[in-house]
């Protein structure tokens, strides 16, 4: 056993293949330039490879893939959304998500929880009925539950929060799920590598030349890279990114915060969330309970956690869960959130030829990821936006056209 | 713990303050094209750089322009509106590390 390990470390040939090819120089020109490796830049890259045959793609990566927000959130997808355009939106993303695992041939751990919004005021409640019916009609699975569903479900839940919130009732949604973040990266990222799609880890952008108002190519710390189609996929990176091209955007960045605990046995096999106590919490395969919070009250381009955040989160978990006192938070962190002010996404053409969006995923982006891929990629390769994301273009806030949807992430109603 | 300094009433905890968005100057209603109104009303300067911006201490109903810089959250001066800068006293916050990624 030891020999063999020993040979195994000393051969120089190891038996695990690379999930994709290790690229350093990038070719003079691409058919399209994705900027942003995460899992909404891979999908697109994956899709355009897939579905529309443009193999000829690069992915520019200013640090590792999937280390921005993709790996930084709850990992919670859902499609129990306000309007009928998001519901739509995030249902095709659901469907794709359930047989994602399959077709990436990676384990995405993908888990069918089922998804409780928790109310608990008599407006919360009209609210999720207002939900539920939107959901119905477009033939979404959510209903709106007692508390007696609620306690069958959840029977470790003091239902009255401590006496300080009672809950009335829930929007039920059963397709809720969670599923493992990164591998959903590094699944479309091994998908399109294998197709040709070549990608570029510790690569920044640093311009792009614009002429005519039409994309040429793009500056980066590994030379310059001509193209006539580049996407931005950034979330919070994307006012820097915009900046450089000269376009304005109403998305601003405000950090958000999530904790783990330290792992516990499966207790919790739902998914909660509560708009009223800002918070949203599941427990992971691996057993530690993966909680986050609203957003940080003010803009800020960092990543920094504080204190404040694990104090105010953790106080209102232990009103939920009183038996949870003495759990330990064992990692917290952030991510930058690109927030609109509509909390609809903004994807889809600019006013620049070429200069593709997709950005303004504030805290609702990876659920989004494999639809978002896939109508981005229609919309470069055809040049002309997806049907389910036109009322997500760039141009709504100019005709004041926008979207309301407030069923994003413990978003108050 | 994270201080702001309040141009009325000195140096606070952050908790006691609400932030009011960034200060921009109102196009006139009444001559200003329907695009240029919409672009007010929705647009943001969204780059991280030093801004100025409203900030409101709620226990005191204080409104005043904060100068901050919102890449590192540093605070470089706060002031009433209309008023003269006064320099920021405290502000530093404790981690201010900005991501590589």
């Amino acid at each position: 056993m030891a020999y063999q390990l020993l040979k195994f470390a000393l051969g120089g040939e190891y038996k695990e293949p690379r999930f994709f090819r290790d690229c350093q120089t990038p070719k003079k020109s691409y058919d399209a330039v994705i900027i942003g490796g995460g899992g909404h830049g891979l999908a697109a890259a994956y899709y355009l490879a897939k579905d529309h045959g443009m193999t000829n793609v690069a992915v520019l990566e200013k640090g590792y893939i999937g280390g921005g927000n993709t790996g930084r959130n709850t990992t919670i997808v859902r499609s129990n959304y306000l309007t009928p355009d998001g519901v739509n939106f995030y249902d095709a993303s659901v469907k794709l998500f359930e047989g994602l695992s399959t077709e990436l041939d990676i384990n995405l751990f993908y888990t069918n929880r089922g998804h409780f919004t928790l109310a608990h005021t008599e407006s919360a409640m009209r609210t999720m009925r207002w939900r539920a019916e939107v959901n119905k009609h477009v033939g979404v699975n959510s209903r709106v539950v007692g508390t007696d569903e609620i306690a069958k479900a959840c029977p470790q839940m003091d239902l009255s929060c401590s006496g300080k919130a009672p809950i009335q009732g829930a929007l039920y949604h059963q397709p809720g799920s969670i599923a493992r973040h990164d591998a959903v990266a590094w699944g479309y990222a091994r998908g399109a590598d294998s197709m040709g799609v070549e990608i570029f880890q510790n690569t920044e952008v640093q311009s792009i030349d614009v002429k005519d108002g039409q994309v040429q190519g793009v500056h980066t710390s590994r030379g310059y890279i001509s193209t006539g189609k580049v996407l931005s996929a950034v979330a919070g990176f994307t006012p820097r990114i915009t900046e450089m091209v000269g376009l304005k955007t109403p998305i601003v960045i405000h950090p958000l915060q999530a904790c783990v605990t330290e792992p516990m046995k499966p207790w919790l096999d739902t998914i909660l969330v509560s708009g009223s106590l800002h918070v949203y919490l599941s427990q992971s395969s691996r057993g530690e309970l993966v909680m986050g919070s609203s957003l940080d009250p003010y803009e800020a381009h960092s990543t920094r956690s504080t204190f404040d955040f694990v104090e105010g989160l953790t106080s209102h978990i232990v009103d939920m869960f009183p038996f949870l006192s003495n759990v330990k938070v064992v990692r917290q962190w952030g991510g930058m959130a690109d927030i609109t002010p509509d909390f609809a996404p903004i994807m889809g053409k600019t006013p620049i030829k070429g200069f593709y969006l997709d950005a303004g995923w504030g805290t609702w982006g990876f659920k989004a990821t494999p639809i978002s891929g896939k109508t981005m990629a229609y919309t470069m390769a055809n040049d002309k936006a997806h049907d389910l994301i036109h009322s997500f273009r760039m141009s709504r806030f100019e005709e004041y056209e926008l979207t309301g949807e407030k069923g994003a992430a413990s978003v108050g109603h | 713990m994270k201080l702001l300094n309040c141009p009325m009433n000195g140096v606070r905890p952050l908790s006691e303050f609400l932030f009011g968005g960034e200060f921009r100057e109102m196009p006139n209603p009444d001559t200003s094209s329907d695009l240029e109104w919409a672009s007010y009303v929705h647009y943001r300067n969204n780059a991280p750089c030093i801004k100025k911006e409203w900030w409101y201490h709620s226990p005191s109903g204080t409104w005043f322009i904060a100068e901050r810089n919102t890449l590192s959250d540093e605070v470089l001066a706060t002031y009433l509106y209309g008023k003269a800068h006064v320099a920021a006293k405290t502000t530093k916050p404790r981690a201010k590390k900005e991501q590589s990624a």
